[in-house]
């Protein structure tokens, strides 16, 4: 960015270097925090940490599904506490790894990484911002979510339907959650939900309010760089759909213990009505998993390809269009609950839209690469495997979209198969390709691009090994959601399987890298991806001081994003 | 702080507010589940997370009146409030959809298999409901008047007029307890019980959790009657008695919603008692 850049980092010098920069004492700067980047710190650790449990959950998972027939629940269910499991407890413990899985992985592994930690972190240094608008609040936002996994962890001890945990599934549909799971761990499991919801809701009004009102003099909106757009965009989906879940959840709540019937067919109430309000926030939350991967991506790829991002505007405006439209698709998620074919047909049409602004973005950064002088280090080389993996998740969405097509796909493992390749291969590959870009900006510290770039091939080929079998096995009509199947499912369930090894091996490397970069790994400059990298973190030290942006850069009038 | 900062918003040193206030929400919630359970502690706990949520928000909200007297809130950071406020009433808003989504979906398409419904709306169990025009519409316009009198107070204050703002502020605080006790008297007389069938739960959590953001409200105009008499506010700097009179027209407006949608569209043609 052509900004005052240069007088603005003699300035930061000046006053960021190590001994002037007073950092509180371990506990009032680690449990007491308002820095957003020491708040972006703790929720890239904690997603970590969450990430661990939620995909050692699937690794449990594979490792069930590796052959036919019941294998290893037995031992799990006793994991859960459970001393003598029947035949059902031992099958319920699938449905509380199916669904600790899901709801671990969306809200505290991704949410709190992408926007908790890559949010938090970023956005203000890059709109040049000293910290976020409401840095208190931005704490609790941290701590909320941390309580609402403490809830969720708790709910998988204390019984809950046929044995110990949630088995609900990450949507907590009635009424498998209502008088299907009597015992506490659904309370648990909801207000898990609540308390990370109002973190989430927390945040997003603290990011909706900096980016309007902290951007530095000259940083108009169509000069922020599309990550701070995606941010923005994610903010106003969490604060619109989250609190339709929280009356959601509610209900389910009163209907579980307080007698209201509002999914009661027995007192009039409706299951389906449940579905529509969970849609009406699931939908958008899917965005807000993918959109500020979008944003990192657009970063990446500029930096790499050293040309600004093509069709910038149309860029920022069809993640605005991404999430307008996204609020009124919901009901393509509940194509065979019995909705009539005018709605069926009115969902397909609408689902499909999605698809132009998606297009958009896909070609715009093919286009931006197109051209460009690209560089293959290793953040780029993980944009790219994102795009691939995304653009085929996004084409078997095109074809679940059809509410005919989907009468026969739904519940099986294509649809598996099609969201994780959007959010597992695209919105955690963005994480990746996030991590490697930013890494030595955050901690100082290079990483060895080596690993990275093995990490990235052994990542790509484990994960392709686990979902792209699931299509072949959707088709073939394998249920989701079920421990065991028919002998013809197993040579591609033992692939995914064989794959999902591939994939932890993968994680091994990138464990090691991080181990690497902090033990040996060597110092990095400020803007250490050199002339591609324009935004305002690389006119930063790095790590940037603890209290950036003293003085406010000025953007000047010709500065492109 | 390193060096010295050269813009106007407020960089906070560090808080274990925000701790103890997630402390308490968990202890209120995870006592929650206790109570509902019959399990050990359930009388207890969530009283016990409940104080300490409420004695966390009492210290942090506080320490912001204590910021705005030490001069922390400059223009742009009361603009951040502003924006914070209403993003927050823009959440709330959403909240109350999902309520009325219930009711319409339950009204509009009344259930046909469940006995209690038969297919009707009021459903065929409920022999009666609540006359629209009789207590309703007198809370209607104890709402309606509480927004006029919480304006007088804002132009008092405006206008350097403290007298003003406390009387307005009386008013519309007692206006509001007002309410409360009139829906309160309603639920205690109500010809339906809570829960059972659709009517009783739409109806019930519809405007139960109405009545909670009218006490929530309240609340918060009983800070702002307390802070003018110490005092507070300034003509030109009073974010903190804007913020309660945004609330409380929200919880106006919602309250149209209910009045219009739930009890004179929803009890149309129906018996009252």
């Amino acid at each position: 960015m052509a900004t005052t850049a240069e007088h603005f980092q003699a300035h930061g010098d000046d006053h960021g270097h190590a001994d002037h920069d007073h950092k509180p004492a371990f506990f009032a700067r680690w449990f007491m925090s308002t820095n957003h980047k020491d708040i972006g710190t703790m929720y890239l650790i904690f997603a970590i940490f969450a990430g661990i449990v939620g995909g050692a959950f699937s690794g449990m998972m594979r490792l069930e599904l590796a052959h036919p027939g019941i294998q290893y629940l037995d031992t799990f269910a006793r994991w859960f506490g459970a001393t003598n499991p029947d035949f059902n407890a031992t099958l319920h413990t699938w449905n509380v790894l199916i669904t600790a899985h899901g709801l671990i992985m969306v809200f505290f592994m991704v949410m709190p990484a992408i926007i908790g930690g890559f949010g938090n972190w970023f956005v203000p240094i890059m709109i040049g911002a000293p910290d976020m608008a409401f840095p208190r609040m931005n704490n609790i936002s941290f701590w909320l979510t941390v309580a609402g996994f403490l809830s969720l962890m708790t709910s998988a001890f204390v019984p809950g339907g046929l044995g110990n945990g949630a088995g609900t599934g990450w949507t907590v549909y009635a009424p498998l959650s209502t008088y299907g799971s009597t015992g506490p761990a659904v309370d648990f499991g909801i207000f898990a939900l609540h308390l990370a919801g109002a973190g989430s809701i927390m945040g997003a009004i603290n990011f909706i309010t900096t980016i309007f009102n902290m951007r530095a003099p000259g940083m108009t909106m169509h000069k922020m760089p599309l990550f701070v757009w995606s941010v923005l965009v994610t903010a106003f989906l969490l604060l619109l759909s989250l609190p339709v879940l929280a009356a959601a959840i509610t209900m389910l709540l009163t209907d579980r213990n307080f007698g209201t019937t509002f999914f009661d067919p027995a007192g009039g109430g409706d299951p389906i009505l449940y579905q529509h309000l969970f849609w009406f926030f699931g939908h958008p939350e899917v965005y807000i998993m993918i959109l500020p991967g979008f944003g990192i991506i657009s970063q990446i790829i500029s930096t790499f390809s050293k040309k600004p991002v093509f069709g910038y505007l149309g860029m920022a405006y069809a993640m605005v269009a991404i999430g307008v439209v996204g609020f009124i698709v919901w009901a393509h998620h509940m194509y065979t609950t019995g909705l009539s074919v005018n709605t069926k047909m009115y969902f397909t049409a609408a689902t499909m839209v999605i698809a132009v602004p998606t297009g958009i973005k896909i070609f715009s950064w093919i286009a931006t690469m197109w051209g460009g002088s690209v560089e293959f280090k290793s953040p780029m080389v993980w944009a790219m495997g994102f795009i691939f993996l995304f653009t085929v998740g996004g084409v078997t969405g095109v074809v679940l979209a059809n509410g005919g097509v989907d009468d026969v796909l739904h519940d099986t493992y294509y649809v598996v198969a099609h969201f994780h390749y959007v959010l597992s291969l695209g919105a955690v590959t963005a994480l990746f390709a996030g991590f490697y870009y930013w890494f030595p900006k955050m901690s100082g510290r290079w990483h060895s691009e080596l690993l990275a770039h093995i990490h990235f091939w052994v990542f790509f080929v484990g994960v392709n090994m686990i979902f792209f079998p699931m299509h072949f096995l959707g088709l073939q009509g394998m249920p989701r959601r079920y421990p065991d199947y028919a002998e013809a499912y197993a040579q591609w369930n033992s692939v995914a399987t064989d794959g999902y090894m591939i994939m932890a091996a993968s994680l091994v490397i990138w464990f090691i890298n991080i181990a690497y970069a902090f033990t040996a790994g060597k110092k990095a400059e400020g803007n250490y991806w050199g002339e591609g990298a324009t935004t305002l973190e690389w006119t930063l030290s790095s790590p940037p001081p603890f209290h950036q942006f003293e003085t406010l850069p000025v953007i000047e009038a010709t500065a492109h994003h | 702080m390193a060096g010295t900062k050269h813009h106007d918003y407020h960089i906070l040193p560090p808080d274990i507010v925000p701790l103890l206030t997630t402390i308490g929400a968990f202890t209120f919630t995870s006592g929650m589940v206790l109570f509902m359970h019959d399990m050990p502690g359930g009388h207890f706990v969530p009283w016990l997370g409940l104080a300490l949520l409420l004695a966390s928000m009492f210290a942090w909200f506080s320490k912001i009146v204590k910021e705005a007297h030490a001069g922390d809130h400059t223009p742009v950071v009361q603009l951040h409030q502003r924006y914070g406020m209403i993003l927050f009433i823009a959440s709330e808003v959403m909240f109350f959809v999902g309520w009325f989504w219930a009711f319409f979906d339950f009204s509009l398409f009344p259930s046909t298999i469940a006995e209690t419904v038969g297919g009707q709306w009021p459903p065929k169990s409920i022999e009666a409901v609540m006359d629209a025009f009789d207590l309703p519409l007198l809370n209607t316009l104890i709402l309606l008047c509480s927004g006029t009198t919480v304006t007088w107070a804002h132009h008092a204050l405006i206008h350097g007029d403290r007298d003003g703002l406390k009387k307005g502020l009386w008013a519309t605080v007692l206006l509001g307890m007002l309410f409360t006790s009139i829906q309160a008297y309603e639920y205690i007389h109500a010809p339906f019980p809570f829960g059972v069938n659709t009517f009783g739960s739409a109806f019930y959590m519809a405007t139960g959790f109405h009545g909670f953001h009218v006490i929530v409200g309240t609340i918060m105009l009983i800070v702002c009657l307390v802070r003018a008499y110490q005092g507070d506010f300034t003509p030109r700097q009073h974010f903190g008695f804007e913020a309660a009179a945004w609330y409380w027209h929200f919880v106006d407006v919602v309250w149209l919603f209910l009045f219009v949608a739930v009890y004179v569209w929803g009890g149309w043609g129906y018996p009252t008692h």
